[in-house]
């Protein structure tokens, strides 16, 4: 490991309006190492690496590259400078082949057929040094997210990156796809290359990185040895103040069933069997938990049970009531008049409209209800008393109900949805992807509140990519793959053995 | 026999000349579309092309320098759209209605103060307009039987901007599927992040694309007013620059369906000046707004779902935002 500085940053500043970004930002990363960069989300990890690519300007400050003074205006100049960067949202042209993505922009002549020979054989080498396969002639759309991130990485390598940028790499793989990553990113290592890896999981900068700086509202807080620090330490800095790591919780007393799903059958718009033969329980009083890796089929499942989406065949019981989901057109109304809550995974799509006020927001899907309605008009007074209410028992932040939820973190948004549904006492509560783009703060709290519903003797069926939130909360751990499912574990079971399932190969172990 | 094949012929012969504008603006409008950028302003970009067209060659009695004048124009009128929807990112739709508006207007009103013939440009004077060619051997072969009539009447006898149409196919499946600008373009239009983290500049490449466009209309315009006829005529396009975007739909975006797309409203024009006033066995007459009609009654069906499904590209009417605000 040599000591010159693969990129050092000193002074950088960056304000979006009244937003300060980056505060006075000094950075220094040594080649040949791989660095971490940790923090919250909105803490402004992803501003400064944008920065860094030439994506946003600074304001103020400067950029050093192997040691010289640089300016990078534009992505453009970032690749000449020899910097990669794999975006958290894949920069890719999902309708083009692998081949097309990576040459993008450095296609060598004006006629596509000058370059791609040259290009092929390149790729081809690049497989071979880095462990990279992916077919270059598949369509990238249709690939697994795992090998369009592969997509990512070899673009940048095929442009000559020396500093390769991850942006939270991690987020949409199983765990094997992870440790496969690591496996490359540990490769790049060793040929010499610099990896900055952006994360909020303590879990990946404990195991890949050299070193790790922490981000906190903006501003570099800390730059330890990763060898030299802990987790616990990290989450101190990260949220400033000590959290806690665990979910508390007493086992569970399961009662009677709640929910009750027999033989769903799903098939989405391009007529793909997406949820096939899913029967399962929820009981009052448990959380069941579904892992899987995001894409088979858990989306559709929380989707159809939540009447938003029309089943080919599947009968449910909810709290007493059966009703075959063929039968009906899909209708979440009913569905939540029977007691269901439903926290959808995606709450930017589904669970709000962002332009809305907090308010408007918060009775969402039950603006028709009695109590909101004033003859023909909506009782905005009552309203806002009880978004009030809720804003208090939340801590949502900044507690304003007139504010649009655009202008809410991520955690605090998750807040707004979680509230509305659970306020309304549901007893089965679907929650999907509770925490994605919540910060660690908001993330105990929303734990927290599931696990005290489900002590009032709630049923909730939590869907999560994470599988670390699947171990800490649920009290029974179903497996999804491909659409079907694969396998029940309890919490404690062995993660390597869950990635297992996760990964479709239950059939080696079982 | 012998009559109805002569009828084909002739009904084919034209469906060529109709469809020639189409097809211009629809290639057009592909460009445009490809890269991101929604374009309603084919109609007015096509008008303001056939009033350059026409009052320059016109005035100059050249065909050549009419064409020229009517790219201008279109170009210019296309900058204006680029400026509102790639510079300031504003809503295509509007801008695309807007321009549509100011070309109406903005020709009649030039029309009449120029020429004072209630907005049409005075007939033009030899040379200002282009003539039919005449493909060579094409009257040698006149009169063999079949092919004789097809070569002679349905390939020679346009005039060279039909050429350029149809020439202008392959060439642009070429340079879309074949060219390192092509694959930019089609880029841009499907996730212009991913061009721009590529370190190509998605601004100059919209630019480019409506640039194109400007010029294929700018053709598509000149051809109304100094091909097909002699001279410009108030409100000539008479909706050809929306039948073109239907047809672009109808398409699904592609270059050699374009063609067949154009063919057949073009076809169903041809049948419709055809059958004009005549009845038909068993039906009786079909008003002619029935055949006028069909280009958009077939588009909403497709729309519809029935015939598969029309995919624009991804990012099209969207602004590119590169900062978040």
């Amino acid at each position: 490991m040599t000591e010159t500085a693969a990129i050092e940053l000193r002074g950088v500043n960056k304000s979006f309006g009244a937003v300060h970004a980056n505060k006075d930002i000094d950075l220094l990363v040594k080649k040949g190492t791989i660095h971490g960069i940790i923090g919250e989300n909105g803490a402004g990890k992803s501003t400064l690496m944008s920065i860094l690519y030439g994506f946003y300007q600074a304001d103020s400050g400067s950029i050093h590259v192997d040691g010289v003074e640089v300016k990078i205006s534009d992505s453009r100049q970032a690749i000449g400078l020899g910097i990669g960067m794999v975006h958290q949202h894949f920069m890719l042209v999902e309708s083009f082949t692998v081949l097309e993505n990576v040459i993008l922009g450095a296609e060598g002549g004006a006629r596509l057929a000058d370059g791609t020979q040259r290009a092929r054989e390149e790729l081809y080498r690049l497989e071979q040094d880095y462990e990279l396969k992916v077919d270059p002639d598949a369509i990238v759309g249709e690939l697994a997210v795992g090998l369009q991130q592969r997509v990512e990485i070899l673009k940048a390598l095929f442009r000559g990156a020396e500093i390769l940028i991850l942006d939270e790499p991690t987020g949409v793989l199983t765990p094997s796809e992870a440790d496969h990553l690591f496996k490359i990113l540990n490769v790049l290592k060793d040929q010499g290359k610099t990896v900055l890896l952006i994360t909020h999981k303590l879990r990946e900068i404990m195991a890949i990185t050299d070193e790790v700086s922490v981000m906190r509202r903006g501003e570099m807080v800390a730059t330890r040895k990763t060898a030299d620090t802990s987790m616990s330490e990290l989450a101190e800095l990260m949220v400033g103040r000590s959290v806690l790591l665990e979910v508390e919780k007493t086992p569970a007393q399961p009662k009677q069933t709640v929910l009750d799903v027999q033989n769903l059958r799903v098939t989405d718009s391009r007529g793909v069997r997406v949820v096939k033969d899913v029967s399962l329980q929820v009981k009052a009083g448990e959380i069941v938990g579904i892992a899987g890796v995001s894409g088979n089929g858990q989306s559709e499942l929380l989707e159809t049970l939540a009447g938003i989406r029309k089943a080919d065949h599947g009968i449910i019981t909810l709290a007493g009531n059966t009703l075959d989901l063929t039968k009906v057109s899909p209708d979440p109304a009913e569905i939540r008049g029977m007691g269901l809550g439903h926290v959808p995974e995606d709450r930017h799509r589904m669970g709000l409209i962002n332009s809305f006020s907090e308010y408007e927001n918060a009775i969402l899907g039950y603006h028709q209800s009695e109590q909101y309605s004033n003859g023909w008009l909506l009782d905005r007074s009552a309203i806002k008393q009880e978004a009030r209410d809720a804003i208090e028992k939340y801590d949502i932040r900044p507690p304003n109900p007139d504010l649009k939820t655009a202008n809410f973190s991520g955690g605090n948004q998750q807040k707004i949805v979680l509230a509305r549904e659970i306020e309304r006492d549901p007893e089965v509560l679907l929650v999907g992807q509770p925490t994605r783009g919540v910060d660690i703060g908001a993330i105990e709290f929303i734990h927290k509140r599931l696990i005290e519903l489900r002590d009032q003797g709630k049923g909730i069926l939590l869907v999560s990519v994470e599988l670390d939130e699947i171990r800490s909360l649920a009290d029974r751990i179903i497996v999804m793959f491909d659409g079907a499912i694969v396998g029940e574990r309890e919490p404690g079971a062995d993660e390597t053995e869950l990635g297992l399932l996760m990964a479709g190969v239950e059939g080696e172990r079982a | 026999m012998f009559e109805n094949f002569q009828t084909l012929i002739l009904i084919l012969d034209s469906t060529v000349r109709l469809s020639t504008p189409l097809l211009l603006a629809c290639l057009a409008g592909l460009y445009s579309e490809r890269s991101g950028i929604v374009d309603i302003g084919l109609e007015g970009k096509m008008l303001g092309a056939a009033f350059g067209a026409g009052a320059i060659a016109y005035l100059t009695g050249n065909a050549w320098l009419g064409l020229l004048g009517g790219i201008g124009v279109a170009i210019l009128l296309a900058l204006l759209h680029g400026y509102a929807s790639i510079t300031n990112r504003g809503n295509q739709i509007v801008s695309g209605v807007a321009i549509n508006f100011l070309a109406i207007g903005l020709t009649a009103l030039l029309g009449q103060s120029w020429f004072h013939q209630g907005g049409r440009t005075p007939p033009l004077p030899k040379g200002g307009r282009f003539q039919d060619i005449v493909l060579p051997g094409a009257e040698a072969v006149k009169d063999v039987p079949f092919l004789g009539p097809i070569y002679y009447e349905l390939l020679s006898g346009h005039n060279i901007l039909v050429y350029v149409a149809f020439a202008a196919v392959p060439l642009t499946w070429w340079v879309l599927f074949r060219t390192r600008f092509g694959l930019r373009l089609r880029a841009v239009g499907e996730n212009p992040a991913a061009v721009d983290t590529a370190g190509i500049s998605v601004i100059l490449l919209r630019y480019r694309a409506v640039i194109i466009c400007g010029i294929l209309t700018g053709i598509a315009g000149s051809y109304l007013s100094i091909a097909q006829s002699s001279g410009f005529i108030k409100d000539m396009t008479a909706g050809k620059g929306y039948i073109a975007l239907a047809a672009l739909i109808f398409a699904k975006w592609k270059p050699v369906n374009a063609m067949f797309a154009c063919l057949l409203f073009g076809f169903l024009d041809a049948i419709a000046i055809r059958l004009q006033g005549q009845a038909l066995p068993l039906i009786g007459e079909v008003p002619v707004q029935f055949f006028q009609a069909l280009p958009y009654i077939l588009t909403v069906i497709l729309l519809a779902g029935f015939i598969g499904k029309a995919i624009p590209p991804k990012a099209s009417g969207v602004p590119y935002l590169k900062e978040r605000t």
